[in-house]
């Protein structure tokens, strides 16, 4: 099977891009991405020890899991202690919330369980009496996958607990951020596949940051970053669509059209960053009789009174995730944190910058041998 | 979970198609994609709904445009190269 | 796991001095015991086996616990099995029809080591009480030279007999319902024979033998890297993946470098060697994708760097169990 994949793995084109973004970096330029898959490529491929040393390629909010605030998982949890059975993607069963994860709670003999997809867990609700949640969870392009599956329509005994978030507006956060040294952005391919590349453009006038939105091989991350470069050096102030095979300026309206049916924008906090004004996806009120949160009276409130284990206040996961700070510099990482004892956010999920450092050895830029 | 994969259609049946992930084959939903899709064709797959339909001409111009990227940094590099011969000539 | 092990059975049964002459130890932690006899060294192994499920793609649980024992005593150099035991612990109700066919595959895999069972023991427990079958094997043979995993040196290479990643992909796929139509096979043989021709074509060039399997070639390579006090470059384009593991691998989040084999080898070799005792590998069916994978530096000692292609980074030591019950 010729095409696709491995073309976007070529190491003779990726040398070429390489140098090209060497030259192309003249002074100490940071640019962020706010994408758990793209700093998973960065990682795996190890493309930072490839990276011109002027270059800082910062991980920004770019996982859902990572920034879902403790008081929704509190809501989960809460549900499950109340005998309903959860049911949510992987990562999001050992998340701590104010007082323990939903692991914990399964523990205890809560019913959770894990799904790969929210078509399954429509499957799991057919074949039970059970009342059953599905605790959603994911940016836009995930999202859109719930939206799809209520439009199919579902059994009745099956509601959906949403913690969708919706990215474009978090980017506004960080560029309003005090002390912002980010000079440009690479926007996720897989949400812009969905949102289209114009919706950046307000933003980048609002800002004067150039946005340019990247693949996930690693071609695609290399010659987005010397796009992105190039336009910081020569101030050119536009979106840079480099993930044309997916992406176009209107997206997928179709996928939209049953986005913006099922869900409507609220503001929310975001895990160790800031209120976030519509980032948060929450079900329209056409939906009420599907959402979790109208069906059921959820009381979390003695999850909340307990006071935060001592080790949880040197977790700097917010700062992390905000890109103010690197996984390196917790004095925790890899060591009373780590994937199987993992204290904050950003180690339990498969997206969080620590996890995905961790993962791949620890060291993003290891010198040559 | 599966996030944004690249496969190549296989069998398309009603809202659902056969996904070939260069060794594994899953079903996917069709529900979200924007356009037809037929055997034959590439599509990306996220938490197990195809999401966007790769037109196999897109490869290519993705491809180009790499190639383009690299000429141009090479160009600006000759230009400079010029510039610092010229300044060079001028100074002796 | 490794601390636990340590913390326990190595405390209790260590030898004072902890490596006495003609005595290799549980200090040693190698794939084999080894007590010296005359000129010869008797290299003695055991090991449980509680995979679940008990007949996966392309074995079962059997299979898996012959070949395991035959191909710990080939990584310590001893290819001819002298006898294996064979221990075995049933669930009350275990069908009858099934321990028939565990037999059968572990006589055929046997008869492939040219190996004999020469001991056993049978017990039941309860229904509840144990999960379907556990099987233990110990075998011995004798060899004039023990392959330690602690002999590298910088400039030395790595060479993997074959693809990784097949057996832990096959048993999760198996496992875990992931609604996939895939071809992936475990790899479970007996190594015996092939590591003889390696031996016969490298002699004392190869340095160093170990097989990947609970967590991987990465816990392998690791465990090589450290007791030698050297570092290990990998090259990621040179490792033989299936393409079928590769997909799996990719769509679920695992890397093959992390996933049990059970029917395949690391071998660390001298540079100058290296060739012939690839051709040798590659002449015998089950080395038909040996490869060249890794060069020992004097940098990074204890670590193992992956050189991508596009960057380089460390590969992670995987601290937890990737997968339960896999062997």
């Amino acid at each position: 099977m010729t095409g696709g994949r491995l073309e976007f793995r070529d190491a003779r084109r990726a040398a070429a891009l390489r140098d090209a973004l060497a030259r192309a970096t003249t002074r100490p330029t940071a640019v962020m991405h706010v994408c758990g898959s793209h700093e998973q490529a960065i990682a795996k491929f190890g493309l930072r020890s490839a990276f011109p040393e002027q270059l800082d390629v910062i991980m920004g909010p770019g996982c859902p899991v990572c920034i879902t605030d403790p008081p929704e998982i509190d809501e989960a949890i809460a549900l499950a202690q109340q005998g309903v059975r959860i049911l949510t993607y992987g990562d999001m069963v050992r998340v701590p919330g104010s007082a323990g994860s939903l692991a914990d709670a399964q523990a205890r003999g809560a019913k959770v369980e894990t799904v790969y997809s929210v078509a399954q867990a429509v499957e799991r609700a057919h074949g039970t009496k059970d009342e059953v949640v599905f605790f959603a969870t994911g940016f836009e392009t995930t999202a859109v996958a719930t939206a799809a599956v209520l439009l199919a329509g579902v059994p009745p005994n099956l509601s959906v607990l949403s913690a969708h978030k919706y990215i474009p507006p978090v980017m506004e956060i960080v560029a309003e951020m005090p002390d912002c040294r980010i000079e440009g952005f690479l926007a996720a391919g897989h949400a812009a596949t969905i949102t289209g590349w114009g919706i950046f453009d307000a933003f980048v006038t609002r800002h004067g940051l150039p946005v340019v939105v990247a693949g996930f091989e690693p071609l695609d991350i290399l010659a987005a970053l010397v796009r992105l470069v190039d336009m910081i050096r020569r101030g050119e102030r536009a979106v840079a669509n480099m993930f044309p095979r997916c992406v176009t300026r209107d997206g997928n309206t179709h996928a939209q059209r049953q986005l913006w049916q099922v869900f409507r924008p609220i503001g929310g906090q975001w895990r160790g960053i800031a209120h976030v004004p519509n980032g948060n996806l929450r079900l329209r009120d056409e939906w009420a009789h599907v959402d979790a949160r109208r069906r059921f009276t959820i009381d979390a409130s003695s999850l909340r009174q307990t006071a935060p284990p001592v080790l949880a206040r040197q977790c700097i996961c917010g700062n992390i995730m905000a890109g103010v700070a690197s996984p390196d510099a917790c004095p925790l990482f890899g060591t009373a944190c780590i994937p199987e004892s993992p204290v904050g956010a950003c180690m339990v999920s498969s997206e969080g910058t620590c996890r995905i450092w961790h993962e791949y050895g620890r060291v993003p830029r290891l010198a040559a041998v | 979970m599966c996030l944004g994969v690249p496969g190549l259609v296989v069998e398309v049946e009603e809202l659902t198609a056969l996904v070939d992930f260069w060794g594994a084959k899953r079903r996917v939903r069709l529900d979200l994609v924007d356009e037809p899709v037929a055997p034959g064709d590439y599509v990306l797959n996220h938490v197990g709904f195809a999401i966007r339909r790769i037109p196999p001409e897109d490869v290519q111009t993705t491809l180009e445009l790499y190639e383009q990227l690299m000429q141009e940094a090479n160009a600006r590099d000759l230009m400079t190269a010029d510039v610092r011969g010229e300044i060079a000539g001028t100074s002796k | 796991m490794r601390r636990f092990i340590e913390e326990e059975f190595l405390r209790t049964f260590r030898t004072d001095p902890e490596m006495p002459a003609g005595l290799i130890g549980v200090s040693a932690m190698d794939d084999g015991g080894a007590v010296r006899i005359g000129d010869q060294w008797l290299v003695l192994t055991t090991d449980s086996h509680v995979i679940t499920p008990p007949f996966f793609p392309g074995g079962d649980i059997g299979r898996l616990a012959i070949c395991g024992t035959v191909n710990d005593l080939a990584m310590m150099g001893a290819t001819d099995v002298l006898g294996l035991t064979c221990s075995v612990v049933l669930e009350e109700g275990f069908p009858r029809a099934d321990l028939r066919r565990i037999l059968d595959s572990m006589r055929r895999a046997c008869d492939e080591a040219s190996a004999v069972v020469i001991a056993g023991d049978t017990k039941v427990m309860g229904r509840g009480e144990v999960d379907g079958v556990v099987i233990n094997t110990a075998g011995m043979a004798l060899t004039p030279r023990v392959v330690r995993d602690c002999g590298l040196r910088p400039g030395d290479r790595l060479i993997v007999t074959g693809s990784l990643g097949d057996h832990g992909m096959a048993v999760m796929a198996t496992r875990h319902g992931l609604n996939l139509e895939t071809d992936l096979v475990s790899d479970v043989a007996p190594l015996n024979r092939l590591i003889r021709c390696a031996l016969d074509a490298g002699g004392d060039d190869v340095v160093a033998m170990k097989d990947p399997t609970r967590g991987g070639a990465a816990t392998s390579l690791h465990e090589m890297a450290s007791k030698s006090g050297v570092g290990i470059v990998v090259d990621e384009a040179a490792i033989p993946v299936r393409d079928a593991v590769r997909a799996v691998a990719d769509l679920v989040g695992i890397d093959p470098l992390l996933v049990a084999n059970e029917g395949k080898a690391l071998i660390g070799v001298r540079a100058g060697a290296a060739l012939r005792v690839l051709a040798a590998l590659r002449a015998h069916p089950l080395g038909v994708d040996a490869a060249v994978i890794g060069t020992c530096i004097s940098d990074h000692s204890g670590m193992v760097v992956l050189d991508t292609g596009f960057g380089r980074r460390l590969v992670a030591e995987p601290e937890g169990e990737l997968l339960p019950r896999i062997c």
